[in-house]
């Protein structure tokens, strides 16, 4: 189960060339800064954008190659825009029955009950787009994508055009769809927050190519790849909630690792969650810190450095095999000796929990 | 004062010359303005200066010229003979080919710029929604431009009802065939009937006045403040 995508589009000013093998499954995030290509890969697996002599197959299925060009609307995939892009002569109900009812009977496989409850939209049916916020506009459009039963659902920056508070609304409904529903999806992101947050792989593009390919975790922990950081170095660490200190408030999150400490985080005992620790929040220290304030010590080693640039040197450390950065004033690195194999002990000042 | 049988005529085939020309145009002016909204060609200049000709032309002109084209020896009068239609001078059939010409602009326009205001992102939602391009003209595309359709047909039919100099090129002043409207009070005029003039005419201002305020209630965002 995969998708094999390879496009190659030459144009003034710009060009895209890419060759990728994708998991079939989970979220797929790419991710890079504006005008590296990332949407306009997304619109050659759509079919809006030809790139001749490409070629496409998702999950067995061939979509485009040398012979074959299946337009956009003989492709069964769901397209969510950076904007709604809701039909604005049709009310929420009739945008989600366009898709579906002209999907064949026989390939309707979505539970569309299930869906407008999860994205939290029955109130809205009878309603006309113009009357919705930006956010339910935003989560109608992606039910109407889901309602076609897609085998690829294809997002761009489906949460670029809100406002931080918009964002936080809909990013929930994006988990429980992800938890929820096998649908593989490529989500085009420039942040670094969602892309922590939601996708299990990263495809890195920069320049119309891609630089990496791999487990978020991972290419985001990479020192050769200042790109991967989005402007703010820091890793994603995968945990999952292990106790309640309910006297002081904390929720502690085990990872393979060790143990974070982190604001009560109301979840049952066991339930994933992701941490993202930036590297500016870690500082190190040669001996175990005692009487300090800070509750997240960690041991850790050193597996490279890589200066910055401004003073600064950013740190690759591994925790039992969990990669995480430090950032550190080239002084320090210096003095602390900070070399490949060198033993420290991580201090991590905030963790915030996706 | 009341009209007379020639007038209720005149009037009678003015409406069914509007009438069918509308139909035409629009069946004639939509895929022009689709192309001219979509086409990046460089012939969308030329084509769309050709359709908007009529706004500037005198109609006489444009009458003159279609009557020599049509005419026994022009090459459309050539053609029409050989599939022993006859020349299309001074019969309706003529009258209405003269009547989309000269009204054409009035109607792609609107068309057009509805057609343009759409832009490319709700086509590009139909196409991921598993409709093809036809299903998307008709599901999407046509309900979007509607106000442009309406202003579009509204503009068609009221200029048509109002051509003259074309009318007399092309058509002349035969009673029941040609003879439209505004020929009809130019004769009246002619003949010193000013009464009958008056009817007529102030017919056309009403009708023309309430035509006009149909557009602007059809134009985008006009109904709601």
């Amino acid at each position: 189960m995969s998708i094999a995508a390879r496009f190659r589009i030459d144009r003034a000013g710009f060009s895209l060339d890419v060759d990728l093998e994708l998991p079939g499954q989970g979220v797929t995030a790419l991710f890079g800064p504006s005008g590296s290509g990332k949407t306009t890969l997304l619109r050659c697996v759509a079919g809006l954008e030809r790139a001749p002599g490409g070629a496409l197959s998702v999950n067995g299925d061939t979509w485009q190659d040398d012979k074959l060009f299946l337009p956009t609307h003989r492709r069964p995939l769901g397209y969510v825009f950076q904007e709604a892009s809701l039909f604005p002569h049709l009310t929420v109900e009739q945008n989600l029955a366009f898709g579906l009812k002209r999907v064949p009977a026989a390939a309707r496989q979505v539970d569309t009950d299930h869906l407008v409850e999860l994205l939290g939209i029955g109130h809205l049916l009878g309603r006309k787009p113009e009357g919705l916020s930006g956010g339910e506009r935003q989560r109608v459009a992606i039910a109407r994508a889901l309602f076609t039963s897609p085998r690829l659902l294809l997002m761009d920056e489906p949460l670029a055009a809100l406002d931080p508070q918009r964002k936080a609304e809909i990013l929930p409904y994006l988990e429980r769809l992800h938890r929820e529903l096998s649908i593989p999806v490529l989500y085009v992101s420039h942040s670094p927050d969602e892309v922590a947050r939601l996708a299990d792989t990263l495809v890195l593009m920069e320049d119309g190519r891609a630089k990496a390919v791999g487990p978020v975790a991972e290419v985001m922990a990479r020192l050769d790849l200042p790109t991967a950081h989005g402007g703010e170095a820091g890793v994603m660490v995968e945990a999952a909630v292990a106790a309640h200190d309910d006297a002081y408030a904390l929720t502690r999150l085990d990872f393979p690792g060790g143990a974070l400490w982190v604001p009560n985080h109301a979840e049952p005992v066991g339930t994933p969650a992701r941490a993202r620790i930036l590297a500016r929040d870690v500082s190190l220290a040669l001996v175990r810190p005692e009487h300090t304030s800070i509750l997240n010590i960690l041991s850790a080693e050193v597996v490279e450095t890589a200066p910055e640039g401004k003073g600064r040197t950013l740190v690759r450390l591994s925790l039992a095999g969990t990669p995480l950065l430090a950032q550190v004033s080239d002084k320090s690195a210096a003095v602390l000796g900070l070399a490949p194999g060198k033993q420290v002990f991580a201090q991590i000042k905030a963790v915030s929990i996706l | 004062m009341t009209l007379t049988d020639a007038d209720l005529s005149a009037i009678f085939l003015t409406l069914k010359l509007a009438g069918l020309t509308t139909v035409l145009l629009l069946l004639i002016g939509t895929p022009i303005a689709w192309w001219l909204a979509r086409t990046s060609s460089p012939l969308k200049g030329p084509v769309g200066a050709v359709v908007a000709l009529p706004l500037v032309l005198p109609p006489t002109v444009l009458g003159f010229y279609l009557l020599v084209l049509m005419g026994p020896n022009g090459a459309v009068g050539q053609f029409t003979q050989a599939l022993g239609l006859g020349v299309l001078p001074f019969t309706f059939a003529g009258l209405v080919v003269a009547s989309v010409l000269y009204s054409l602009p009035f109607v792609v326009q609107p068309v057009q710029n509805a057609f343009e205001a759409i832009g490319e992102r709700p086509l590009e939602a139909a196409a991921t929604l598993r409709a093809g391009p036809w299903d998307t003209f008709f599901s999407v595309v046509l309900p979007l431009a509607k106000p442009g359709f309406v202003t579009g047909a509204i503009l068609g039919f009221a200029h048509t009802l109002g051509e003259f100099g074309v009318v007399l090129m092309i058509g002349g002043n035969i009673p029941d065939k040609t003879r439209v409207l505004s020929v009809t009070i130019y004769d009246h005029v002619e003949a010193m009937e000013y009464g009958q003039a008056h009817w007529l005419a102030a017919g056309m201002l009403v009708f023309s006045f309430l035509v006009l305020l149909g557009v602007n209630a059809f134009k985008p965002g006009g109904r709601r403040p």
